[in-house]
């Protein structure tokens, strides 16, 4: 998705129209099936001074977990649409796509071993901050209390071309505190 | 073709008694403290259904030497002993045995081409008899002769679930919610896990595989055997299933996937670990079954699956290679 689709401009800074300043910008969002997600999804934008101009809405087409594709155009300064998509993020929503940078490849892995005492907050910390990856969802399941083994369900989010890099930054993280890692089959559709 | 078949567990015995359906004769049956030869002057065969009978009776195969059958006058040794690690010893001097006398083998001991196949083929380089050993990969799977068939050099990288007890454990902890150990014990119960399931539940077993698969893609695409990587088992990178608890395979159920133990070869690397796929997806086989996925250049995926192990499944990949070899 392109962010200059009111026209070719002459200065990328300059092509929203209204404000000289803005311009279009698209995110694609992921939203679980729950009444209140749009609306909930749609504040951020306009709390930080997005002006919201178009909402596609895929309530047919829902993702392989069961989540809802939406796609928000709306127009905003750089500095805004930074904050917006920060701001959507903090508020839990999953953010596939923002203007250019795409997380365009997803990757749903399983860690398992003394999560919770190898401080599972950190670990997940940890791999948010290798460079190419953003965690999008965790699911824990730590069915023998903490003194057992536990599992988590990691659903990460690379940039393109990036998953290799981003599952061996994982196995780094992993190794170091003793976890194992069960990584999908990299570019096979199994 | 004249058959000494050397071993007499499962596949051995298979092996002799399907032997006469695919038109071959067995002349010579050995464990690993008898033997039974045929004998040309007196006319005496060797009767399938007596060195059966006697092996589950008395344990023998029957009167003769284990060194009698290796000298016995056979146009093929299968060598259906157990597989062996380092050395590969006894089934690689059997093998040695066969081709230093110009005669074929066919191997179902995994032995011998998982940790000496440049010594095997140095071998087959200066006899007159050919290796064969589609038997030790998957069972009643043609792994190997479909890789030879598309060209190992035309073959980017075969994967798969190449160990049924592995496969067996992770299918019943998914579906019925259960540990490790529970399941594991189950299997034990139902003869589809050994006392000791290490060999299996470590992934030594399916690296084996790989290890033969990864073989047969450096040496078949190689110009000259001599520029050939030779993998051992050493070479390869695995991981087993031992401590995986039920809770992962929950997790993963919840997103419409599952745990496989699967094994991958390329002509560089062999890597065996459980991986997450999908729950329907082509590599999620069920039970014991196997599966052999081959990745080419120029004719997209293969996949074939079946039954990974068993006696007269795996006699049949035996049997089908004498039959290449005729």
């Amino acid at each position: 998705m392109s962010d200059t689709r009111d026209g070719a401009p002459e200065d990328a800074a300059v092509d929203g129209g209204h404000d000289p300043a803005s311009s279009t910008h698209t995110v694609r969002l992921e939203l679980v099936d729950e009444p209140g997600q749009l609306l909930a999804a749609l504040q951020p934008i306009a709390n930080n001074g997005g002006n919201l101009l178009s909402i596609y809405h895929e309530r047919g087409n829902k993702t392989p977990r069961g989540r809802i594709p939406v796609e928000v155009d709306f127009e905003a300064t750089a500095e805004r649409f930074e904050a917006i998509v920060e701001a959507l993020r903090e508020d839990g929503i999953t953010v596939m796509q923002a203007g250019t940078e795409r997380y365009a490849e997803e990757i749903t892995l399983l860690l398992f071993g003394h999560l919770i005492d190898t401080d599972l907050s950190d670990t997940l910390s940890r791999i948010e901050a290798s460079a190419s990856t953003s965690v999008a969802d965790v699911s824990l399941a730590a069915p023998q209390g903490t003194e057992e083994s536990s599992s988590a369900r990691l659903r990460l989010e690379a940039r393109s071309g990036e998953s290799a890099a981003a599952i061996a930054a994982v196995r780094d993280i992993a190794e170091e505190k003793d976890l194992r890692v069960v990584a999908p089959l990299a570019g096979v559709d199994a | 073709m004249r058959l000494a078949v050397i071993g007499a567990g499962a596949v051995g015995r298979s092996v002799v008694e399907l032997a006469d359906e695919y038109g071959h004769e067995v002349v010579a049956v050995a464990d690993s403290s008898s033997a039974v030869v045929a004998d040309a002057e007196t006319g005496s065969g060797v009767d399938a259904e007596v060195v059966v009978t006697r092996k589950a009776e008395a344990g023998v195969v029957g009167d003769d030497d284990p060194e009698d059958a290796l000298a016995a006058d056979y146009d093929a040794l299968v060598e259906a002993t157990p597989t062996t690690l380092g050395d590969a010893e006894p089934g690689f001097s059997h093998v040695r045995t066969a081709l230093e006398r110009d005669r074929h083998a066919v191997l179902a001991n995994k032995g011998p081409v998982a940790e000496r196949y440049g010594d095997l083929q140095a071998l087959v380089a200066d006899n007159a008899g050919g290796v064969r050993f589609e038997a030790t990969v998957g069972g009643a799977i043609p792994a190997v002769s479909t890789v030879e068939d598309i060209e190992p050099g035309h073959v980017t990288a075969v994967r798969g679930v190449l160990n049924g007890t592995a496969n067996f454990i992770l299918t019943r902890m998914a579906a019925e919610g259960l540990d490790y150990e529970h399941v594991l014990a189950e299997a034990q119960d139902l003869g589809v896990a050994e006392a000791d399931p290490s060999f299996d539940v470590d992934g030594t077993d399916a690296a084996l595989k790989c290890v033969i698969l990864a073989n047969v893609l450096s040496f078949g695409a190689a110009d000259d055997p001599a520029d050939a990587r030779e993998f051992t088992l050493a070479d390869a990178d695995v991981e087993g299933i031992r401590d995986i608890p039920g809770s992962t395979l929950r997790l993963a159920a919840e997103d419409g996937r599952t745990v496989r133990l699967i094994g991958e070869a390329t002509g560089e690397t062999v890597r065996v670990a459980p991986r997450l796929v999908h729950e329907n997806g082509t590599l999620a086989v069920s039970g014991t079954q196997n599966i052999v996925q081959i990745e080419t250049s120029h004719a997209g995926r293969l996949n074939i699956s079946g039954r990974g192990a068993g006696g007269p499944e795996t006699a049949s990949a035996v049997l089908g290679d004498v039959g290449r070899l005729g």
